[in-house]
């Protein structure tokens, strides 16, 4: 036997160590140096994809369609082509109209059905796999605190599209997630003085809320804000997300005493339970010697759409609509309009703010990576987006600015000319303070 | 008392939709002795049919809207009431009950193609094996129709003279603040029409008393040299028709997707089961029972001392059910046994 050919048990083990520092030795020595090793650094590559998440089934389907469309326009802008849309009003403004930082914007889509783990499913597999820089998309509260926690532990930046409960930046904020988008303590404070104004103080309400997240945050804030103005609630009623037919929890509302039902539904339940109880004549109803109203807390022109001449009257508060005059409201729309030849949804609009919002902060701090872009976007002030001047509040990374109250348009002059805003409400009247709904951030680092 | 009386109206008309369903179901079942899990289908197909009447009706021509000057906005205008005016719109406005009509022969067709060109090859076969191929079947007939209208639901309107709330508390001399959708109430009376046209036809004619024969003994009724197969196949025809029918009918009410055969397919069963394999009236009787336990159940003041109690309380009454009769309510010795 040739003894000194033999593998010994320490030749093995000093090649082990030999190896074992090599192979740490470049992580070892960069490390510290760059502080940038993160998740899906688009580093050399010409390209940079983002993942647009958002439900194409299920009852927000129609939101979740107009938030695509909206998105593959603000790529198409970002990239330069088009007539560049809010990047002409934006202030201010880093971006250059050649992608981010000079790479071409790709995406990869993805259907959140409706549902917290679909949804989970899917923005894992465009993080995983598509190699995504950021998620965004809606539009349900309870897929968007699912997605944002689950890119709070990826360390990938969710940029929420429609989600309206306290919840995403209350109490499940996080430090990788952004809300552009309103919410119910908003909505609730903004109506308040409308409600009382044109309903008057004594009132009785009915509440039909959505059982999830969403549904019981605008029920909270509704209440708390009808019962201050003196209105007494007589009945508050969960219905299933989805379910279709609303009628057996519509009837007993006839009966209740009620003179004011509030609809605490949204996308194609709201069309589906407002028509029902158009169709089952609570409009044309003397409650208590009043008129009887019907209230939808977050409306929408998709909405409006689909239940047709049901809305006309009713009320309601939107993050956004098309008929503002302002610049970038303006630029947006007719952008908007020529592209796909009918104006946006304000989910189409919250989408679209969002993604530029990224971008811009990317290119701002010229990197990818995440924790300099979040210290960049927390405080952040901005204008000509489309609601007036803007502030992403560093502490729960959501945005003030005015809250419209809207009304459903009983003459329309066009086929898109639905709601008719009634009051733009100023920021100072929606502010509340960031620890109203407690919350905890988390860490920049993960 | 109101109150009660509405959700009274609101269970029956729900529990008219279970009953045609369960009725085809358990016409299937007692003359082919098959366990159809494509009778839902057959529902959303019906459902479907509408839809594409009312695409039909509404092929549209592309205009220019002037109203709109932000940027070219276009509408849609229907060949229909371009070439004939207001009466192109009335057209449009009854495409639900044209539908209805449409569907009876289309539903016929469909049904006898699944039952020849499927269902009867597996006859021989085991109870298992049935389930198995009709149940693929309905996820095909699922995904034919996903794939082609999409997978969002498409709301149909009934005719604008049905579209309001009757004064039911009026015509009755009760409260006058009782109203009812005209719709619904529509809906309510064709489906017990329905219903009563199915048992007259088994009950009172030559055919139905055939079938009936051929339910209760078909090799006998075979050796008198009737072709009880031809029948039967006749029979499953109907059965399509009715669920067909019923789907149509239930679009104004509920917007459908491709899925909707399936939700009702379940409870379906469930109905079958509680009112007796194999029983016709039984299968009325629990699918009018369910759907208005079902509305009661929804009430604030129920869901207020059982939270939920809405979603899960017809398979508590199917439990309760089959604990006490395992036959269900009106089930006979030795059907399914």
């Amino acid at each position: 036997m040739n003894k000194g050919k033999t593998f010994t048990r320490r030749t093995m083990l000093k090649g082990t160590a030999i190896a074992g520092a090599a192979m740490a030795a470049p992580t070892v020595f960069t490390r510290g140096a760059w502080a940038q090793d993160f998740r899906n650094d688009p580093g050399d590559s010409s390209t940079v994809t983002l993942g647009f998440n958002v439900p194409q089934t299920g009852p927000y389907a129609e939101e979740g369609k107009d938030e695509l469309r909206a998105y593959q326009l603000a790529v198409k802008h970002l990239n330069g082509e088009g007539d560049g849309g809010l990047l002409n009003t934006m202030k201010p403004l880093s971006l250059k109209g050649n992608g981010i930082l000079g790479k071409k914007v790709e995406y990869v889509t993805g259907d959140t059905q409706t549902k917290s783990d679909a949804a989970r499913a899917s923005a894992k597999r465009m993080i995983e796999r598509d190699g995504v820089v950021m998620v965004t998309g809606g539009s349900s509260s309870g897929v968007a605190v699912a997605v944002q926690s689950l890119c709070q532990e990826m360390g990938v930046i969710f940029m929420a599209g429609l989600t309206h409960a306290n919840d995403t930046t209350g109490k499940d904020r996080r430090r990788y997630g952004f809300r552009h988008f309103f919410n119910a303590h908003m909505s609730a404070a903004a109506l308040g003085p409308v409600l009382e104004a044109e309903m008057g103080k004594e009132r009785r309400s009915y509440m039909l809320t959505a059982d999830y997240n969403w549904g019981w945050s605008v029920e909270g804030s509704m209440t708390e804000v009808t019962e201050k103005i003196g209105w007494e609630t007589v009945n508050q009623v969960r219905t299933p997300l989805g379910a279709g037919d609303f009628s057996q929890y519509i009837t007993p509302v006839l009966d209740s005493g009620a003179d004011v039902l509030v609809l605490i539904h949204y996308g194609k339940d709201m069309v589906d339970s407002l028509t029902q109880a158009v169709q089952f004549g609570l409009r044309d109803k003397q409650v208590n010697g009043k008129d009887f109203q019907v209230v939808v807390p977050l409306y929408s022109r998709l909405m409006a759409q689909g239940a047709g001449k049901n809305v006309a009257g009713i009320y309601g508060s939107t993050n956004w609509h098309w008929s503002l005059q302002d610049e970038g409201t303006q630029a947006f729309v007719k952008s908007f309009g020529q592209e796909y030849g009918f104006p946006p949804s304000q989910a189409a609009h919250t989408c679209y703010v969002q993604a530029l919002l990224y971008a811009n902060a990317v290119e701002a701090t010229g990197t990818f990576y995440p924790v300099e872009v979040i210290k960049f976007l927390e405080g952040f002030e901005f204008d000509g987006m489309g609601n007036g001047p803007t502030l992403y509040r560093a502490e729960d990374h959501q945005c003030f600015k005015p809250v419209l109250v809207v009304k459903g348009n009983e003459n329309p002059t066009s086929q898109f000319d639905l709601l008719e805003v009634v009051n733009e409400v100023p920021t100072e009247q929606i502010t509340y303070p960031h620890d109203l709904y407690a919350g905890d951030l988390g860490p920049y680092e993960v | 008392m109101d109150a009660l009386l509405l959700q009274l109206l609101n269970g029956l008309d729900k529990g008219a939709a279970y009953a045609l369903i369960a009725l085809g179901l358990t016409l299937v079942f007692g003359t082919l002795g098959v366990v159809n899990f494509a009778h839902g289908a057959l529902f959303m197909l019906g459902a479907f049919v509408a839809v594409s009447v009312n695409e039909l009706l509404t092929f549209s021509k592309r205009v220019k809207d002037e109203s709109v000057t932000f940027f070219d906005a276009y509408k849609e205008q229907p060949y229909l009431e371009i070439w004939l005016g207001d009466f192109g719109s009335a057209i449009i406005d009854w495409s639900v009950p044209i539908a209805i009509l449409a569907a009876i022969p289309i539903m016929l067709l469909i049904g006898l193609a699944m039952e020849r060109g499927l269902i009867r090859h597996f006859y021989k076969r085991s109870h298992a094996e049935q389930i198995l191929v009709t149940f693929g079947l309905a996820i095909v007939i699922g995904e034919i129709v996903k794939a082609t209208f999409g997978a969002n639901p498409i709301p149909q309107s009934a005719p604008e003279i049905v579209s309001g709330a009757a004064p039911v508390g009026a015509l009755f001399g009760l409260s006058e603040a009782l109203v009812y959708p005209w719709w619904r109430l529509v809906y309510l009376f064709s489906s017990l029409a329905i219903i009563g046209g199915v048992f007259a036809f088994l009950q009172f004619t030559t055919y139905g008393m055939v079938v009936r024969a051929g339910m209760a003994d078909r090799e006998t009724v075979g050796l008198l040299g009737i072709n009880i197969e031809r029948r039967f196949t006749i029979v499953f025809g109907i059965a399509a028709i009715v669920a067909g029918v019923a789907g149509v009918m239930y679009t104004p009410i509920l917007p459908p997707d491709y899925n909707l055969g399936m939700n009702f397919l379940v409870l379906s069963f469930v109905v079958v089961v509680v009112g007796g394999m194999g029983s016709l009236p039984g299968a009325v009787a629990a699918g009018f029972l369910l759907g208005v336990v079902q509305s009661f159940a929804s009430m604030g003041a129920v869901k207020e001392i059982v939270p939920g109690i809405d979603q899960i309380i017809i398979y508590l009454i199917a439990v309760a059910i089959l604990l006490t009769r395992p036959r269900g309510l009106l089930g006979r010795k030795g059907v399914m046994e």
